[in-house]
């Protein structure tokens, strides 16, 4: 293939980043008070972006068409599929960011930019066909990631939450790093086809260990149990757009990339790593539906709620079959509808003062001071949770279903009763909201970005979401498929 | 015979080093700075022995890329902690506890 397919492929980061550029030296030239300006390019850049990756993910993009150069790079529908649920993420935290920044006078025009950056890493993440590009695109992610968790300078929570965000990051990188070296000494290549062909039949003492490596690593950027400690303080800490942020697009990334790292570079020792993520993947379960009964902070709890999530996903991984991918993609669309819309709604819950209300117990009552974002907030808990009329039951069902069918009944089974721990906060939250005393913390109105934002995720993931699953279905199989396109 | 082995071992000793000086280390947080960066150095020197052992050029170049990445990663994690102690006045680790549950 040569050079100027290879450039038409990559298209979408061509555009991100160039756009990043160009809107870094308006920021620079133009300085902070043109923020609001810079939002809003940033936004139509993301859009011109997923303009160009729709066409890839409904072409069902796939096989050696899609190896932009060299290989380096795979521009297939999976890497689409996972592109458009970060674009998506993306372009709405750069929405809810500004009116939150000017309650401190903290808008800065760097915030867009950085998150073009941070978004143009993750389409580098889920598209790596090689060590390299995985490590490059993660770095230009998480570097992003850290400033923007310290960027409220007033508030020494954020600073706190980018520190430890930092050393942890860091140190995961640096595991997933030594992992990767191990992989390349004992299979002679960076390179996803070789790697998988190198490690066919039996494996190697160090290329197990590299391989063990290179997952922890990846398991502390989706916040998996046991390398989930930092998400809780980071979530809280954080600016919540940033919060938001965090909650999904660099999770749909992380797992997408974790999925082509195991299934196709690791996918020939399948049976090495299966355990390991069937453990992985039952601990979030159990420990993200333990730590989150003792939260008050709402942050917290969806930090917790999120690693439970985490969980639920790793169960299609476990299953390391067509299906399982497919309904981990299915599963993560859901997923990022409903962590946006719990964190608009916690950005919408703002006292007298203009202060953000982040306690629970301030929440007491609100169904009779504000019923319409108390009503949202419950179903998005609810769905949460999994109750059946709502959308989040049919991503835990699809999830489920593709792990009976690879014979992993018990692990089906144990997830299906730790997700009725899972529930008990869920509901909980429910009913300070519709059965305690009023508080009266929450006042003020709100503007219409965030209704709409929070009314559209509410609808996704309300019962009428169910007229989707036929669309989100066939969309995920293709990607999947392209996924499994080598084995 | 100083072989592909020695390197690895010296990588790997280089690398708990630096682990544990992230989780041991409780007084500055500087020296979890620098524990990184032998963390990263570390996965330098495999890269390094194993692209010779390999008689194959990525890892060296590997080894430039994750050195450039290493330089930024310093630079953000120094102006994070710049941030930090403006607003704290301090750089223990102990004190790095103002979220906790």
């Amino acid at each position: 293939m040569d050079f100027s397919a290879s450039l038409s492929l990559v298209a979408p980061e061509i555009v991100l980043s160039l756009g990043g550029l160009l809107l870094l030296l308006c920021a620079a030239w133009m300085g902070d008070k043109a923020s609001r300006a810079i939002s809003i390019a940033a936004v139509i850049v993301i859009g011109a972006a997923a303009a160009l990756t729709i066409p890839v993910l409904c072409g069902g993009a796939m096989g050696a068409g899609t190896f932009a150069f060299g290989g380096q790079m795979r521009v297939d529908a999976f890497a689409a599929f996972a592109k458009l649920l970060i674009y998506v993420s993306g372009a709405t935290c750069l929405m809810v960011a500004p009116r939150f920044f000017d309650r401190w006078g903290a808008m800065r025009a760097e915030y867009p930019v950085l998150v073009l950056f941070a978004v143009l890493g993750m389409g580098i993440m889920v598209s790596a066909g090689d060590l390299l590009t995985l490590y490059i695109g993660l770095e230009m992610n998480s570097l992003a990631a850290y400033v923007l968790a310290a960027f409220l300078r007033v508030d020494g929570r954020s600073a706190e939450a980018g520190l430890k965000y930092f050393v942890l990051g860091a140190l995961a990188s640096g595991i997933l790093l030594y992992g990767m070296s191990l992989t390349y000494g004992f299979t002679g290549s960076t390179s996803f086809d070789v790697i998988r062909a190198a490690l066919a039949g039996d494996i190697s003492t160090g290329a197990l260990i590299g391989l063990i490596f290179v997952l922890a690593g990846l398991a502390f950027k989706i916040s998996a149990v046991p390398f989930h400690m930092w998400t809780p303080d980071v979530y809280e800490g954080s600016p919540t757009p940033v919060t938001m942020f965090f909650a999904t697009a660099p999770k749909v990334a992380a797992m997408a990339l974790t999925m082509r790292v195991a299934l196709d570079a690791f996918g020939a020792q399948a049976a090495a790593w299966q355990q390991i993520v069937v453990f992985v993947s039952l601990a979030s379960i159990v420990i993200g539906a333990l730590g989150a009964i003792g939260q008050d902070n709402i942050k917290r709890l969806l930090a917790f709620s999120s690693i439970n999530n985490v969980g639920f996903i790793l169960v299609g991984l476990a299953a390391a079959t067509p299906e399982g991918a497919s309904a981990m993609l299915v599963y993560l669309a859901i997923y990022v509808a409903m962590s946006v819309g719990s964190f608009v709604a916690v950005l919408m819950l703002r006292d007298a003062n203009g202060d953000y209300v982040e306690s629970i117990s301030d929440l007491a009552g609100l169904s009779r001071t504000k019923p319409l974002i108390a009503w949202c907030l419950l179903l998005i808990m609810l769905s949460l949770a999994g109750i059946p009329p709502l959308f989040g039951f049919w991503g835990k069902l699809v999830v489920f279903q593709a792990a009976v069918d690879a014979g992993m009944i018990a692990i089906a089974a144990v997830a299906i009763a730790a997700s009725v721990i899972g529930a008990f906060y869920y509901l909980k939250v429910g009913k300070v909201m519709f059965f305690d005393e009023p508080a009266d913390k929450v006042a003020g109105g709100n503007d219409w970005a965030h209704w709409a934002l929070l009314i559209l995720s509410t609808a996704f993931i309300s019962p009428l979401g169910y007229l989707l699953t036929g669309w989100l279905g066939e969309l995920a199989d293709k990607a999947a498929t392209a996924l499994f396109l080598v084995t | 015979m100083i072989g592909v082995t020695h390197y690895v071992i010296v990588g790997t000793i280089l690398f708990v080093l630096g682990v544990l000086g992230i989780f041991l280390n409780r007084k500055n947080v500087i020296v979890i700075l620098m524990a990184i960066e032998l963390i990263l150095l570390a996965v330098n020197i495999n890269l390094v022995a194993f692209s010779a052992f390999l008689n194959d050029l990525t890892g060296q170049i590997f080894a430039m890329f994750v050195l450039t990445v290493a330089a930024g990663e310093a630079a953000i994690g120094l102006a994070i902690l710049v941030i930090y102690f403006r607003g704290r006045g301090t750089i223990a680790v102990d004190d790095v506890n103002r979220m906790k549950g």
